[in-house]
């Protein structure tokens, strides 16, 4: 019997139905368990082994390779911060301070309350935007420290449901990698990126 | 420059500059015809390792099923030229998928996108959806009978598994680890242990174009031996940083200043990173002038990569600059083969320590004693001592050092700390000691019991 709501399950079905073995369902069903739970529980992951058919070693063994499949409990909004060579040379370092700084939480850690994560990340493909940030994965280009520490202001002020990468980066980016072209109105919801194949997550499709 | 529509990335738009027309007209050609065309278009894979894609097509093995995997897990440092393909462009690709699929007899392909591209992966995923509902991919492209169904799959947050053996564990449900080739080729025993293409999502979406245009006209876009057009990913210290498209054969002097608009506040250039983290470093006084071509990089002892190009000005402390990109490396090795686990670790922990004032004299040879053990001899391609070649391009930075900046590293050690002291801070440091070893760690003189003691370098 399954831990998961009937809709959680369609999802899955939908999910192993694009596979051609079930097992390689595993990496979007992990991501599938986050979104039930905030983060990867050792529930969630046996659930995944009993869809995926194997075991939960074999499901631990996959979700501890991967960064992204958080096993301990996560806030609501992940503040990933680029500290690798590009972002570096442009204020990367700073940027994390300032975020660690104002919200009180040093990298690694979440806050008491649950609402914040903090981490520096190895480069996130935004080198032409140096320093960037992401809100559960989605991405602030061109952040400055003084904007970094707005940032982290509005999030707890805000708590927006939906994290939005252009409301993001109109409020506290600056260049971009390139021209983003048109906006889009979805986003993420928790710590997790807001994917999952077979139809889009969130409200928008291409306007 | 050509204007990007800011609809670019749906189907209505692409069809309307003739996007899927080549799609089409692949059904009607045969395996051997579109791999002759690929051929002599003389593309080259935009993944990093440069490996011509018509050759690949042409070593698929005839067993069956076979699969097509897209490497769209763009994570080299400093490379971003996939994210706007992917965002901007998907339908390209898709098309490109298509022409691959139909060459290689696959009916079922995989496009594998890094963890953190999520809003890549939603318009990658919009575009699949919209050419489902055209007839495009599904059960019966374009009016014929043929069968393509293309998945898109999100990894983890693991820059190994951009590695093609690597992504294809990935893919098959397990840990990101490469496999041993041979006799792991994924030509022969890929995805399933199938015959599986994996190709770049630029090289792919290359194919239209080459289809469009005809192999002669695409091979003729420059003089020299590199065909066609690439992508680069300027990053840095430069005015203009971007993604730019540009015939092989610019010099490196003219991307920099010309494309790139310089140096900002009118600095000096002192190196940069001419092809992504993996890459040996150039130097202005060397390599200014080579032109941009696979040879000529080469030649040089360095190489093009994945087309990333990290500028660095006069200012930077080409200490902590090794130890960025080696620090990256150290997080990102799958742990499996000793001299990348255990080598990468020590050269960032020893970088760590010289920048931090506690480096010692003979810290340079024991840094490239370290390399040495990772990459025999420190040449160029490196020679293998591991499964990939992770551990052994993680040395770049330390032939850097070794060659053009002793002094900078001598003058760490002499001073007791960087002498660039804006780029140094304390806090960042202290916070990466989270999960990294404490500064004690770091002195090969410690007791440290796992046996990952750096030997000894006699003064």
């Amino acid at each position: 019997m399954s831990r998961w709501s009937e809709g959680t399950q369609e999802r899955a079905r939908q999910i192993i139905a694009r596979y051609p073995e079930k097992r390689s369902a595993v990496m979007p069903l992990l991501y599938l368990a986050m979104s039930e739970e905030g983060y990867l529980t050792g529930d969630g992951m046996e659930e995944v082994g009993r869809w995926c058919e194997i075991t939960p070693a074999q499901v631990l063994s996959v979700a501890s390779f991967y960064t992204m499949y958080k096993r301990e409990r996560t806030g609501q909004y992940l503040v990933s911060c680029c500290t690798s060579i590009t972002c570096m040379l442009l204020g990367g370092d700073d940027v994390l301070h300032a975020v660690e700084d104002e919200s009180g939480v040093p990298h690694g850690e979440t806050d008491d309350d649950g609402l914040l994560s903090v981490e520096h990340v190895e480069c996130i493909g935004a080198c032409g935007g140096a320093p960037a940030v992401q809100i559960n994965y989605e991405l602030i280009e061109g952040v400055s420290p003084e904007k970094a520490r707005q940032l982290v202001r509005w999030l707890k002020k805000a708590r927006p449901d939906v994290v939005n990468s252009d409301e993001m980066q109109a409020l506290f980016g600056g260049r971009t990698s390139f021209d983003w072209g048109i906006s889009e109105k979805s986003g993420a919801i928790g710590p997790y990126p807001a994917f999952q194949p077979l139809g889009t997550v969130g409200s928008e499709a291409a306007d | 420059m050509v204007d990007h529509p800011s609809d670019s990335h749906t189907i209505a738009r692409y069809e309307s500059t003739g996007g899927y027309t080549q799609g089409k007209r692949a059904l009607g050609l045969t395996r051997d015809e579109l791999i002759e065309e690929i051929k002599m278009s003389g593309l080259l894979g935009r993944g990093g390792a440069a490996f011509p894609a018509g050759l690949k097509w042409s070593l698929l093995a005839p067993a069956r099923p076979s699969y097509l995997v897209v490497n769209a897990d763009e994570s080299e440092p400093g490379t971003f030229k996939d994210r706007q393909l992917l965002e901007r462009d998907p339908h390209q690709m898709i098309e490109g998928i298509i022409i691959t699929s139909i060459a290689n007899e696959v009916h079922h392909a995989f496009v594998y996108i890094r963890g953190e591209y999520s809003k890549p992966a939603r318009r990658v995923q919009a575009a699949v959806d919209e050419a489902y509902a055209k007839g495009y991919l599904g059960k019966g492209i374009f009016g014929s009978d043929y069968v393509l169904e293309v998945t898109v799959h999100l990894g983890g947050g693991a820059y190994i598994c951009g590695e093609e053996t690597a992504m294809i564990n990935s893919l098959e449900g397990k840990r990101g680890e490469p496999r041993l080739k041979p006799p792991y080729f994924p030509a022969a025993k890929g995805l399933y242990m199938m015959p599986t293409i994996v190709s770049n999502v630029e090289t792919v979406s290359n194919l239209p174009h080459i289809l469009a245009m005809g192999a002669g006209e695409f091979s003729g876009l420059t003089g020299n031996a590199d065909t066609g057009t690439f992508m680069t990913s300027l990053s840095g210290h430069v005015n203009r940083p971007g993604n730019y498209e540009l015939a092989h054969g610019i010099t490196w002097r003219e991307l920099i200043y010309d494309v790139g608009g310089g140096i900002p506040d009118g600095k000096g250039l002192k190196a940069w990173i001419p092809g992504g983290a993996s890459a040996p470093w150039f130097v202005p006084e060397e390599h200014l002038d080579l032109e941009i071509t696979k040879d000529a990089t080469a030649a040089a002892g360095s190489m093009l990569g994945s087309g990333a190009v990290i500028v660095m000005d006069e200012d930077t402390c080409m200490v902590k600059a090794a130890e960025r990109v080696i620090r990256f490396f150290a997080h990102e090795s799958c742990g499996q083969c000793t001299p990348c686990r255990e080598g990468t670790t020590w050269l960032e922990m020893i970088l760590r320590r010289i920048e931090e004032g506690q480096g010692r004299a003979v810290d340079l040879d024991l840094l490239v004693d370290v390399s040495d053990g990772i990459s025999i001899g420190l040449v160029w391609p490196p020679k293998m001592t591991t499964i990939c070649p992770l551990g052994p391009s993680a040395v770049s930075p330390i032939i850097a050092l070794r060659d053009y900046f002793r002094d900078e590293v001598d003058s760490h050690v002499s001073n007791g700390g960087c002498p660039y002291k804006t780029q140094t801070r304390e806090t960042s440091e202290k916070t990466s000691e989270v999960d990294r070893p404490s500064d004690k760690d770091l002195m090969p003189s410690s007791e440290r019991g796992s046996g990952g003691r750096p030997p000894e370098v006699a003064e």
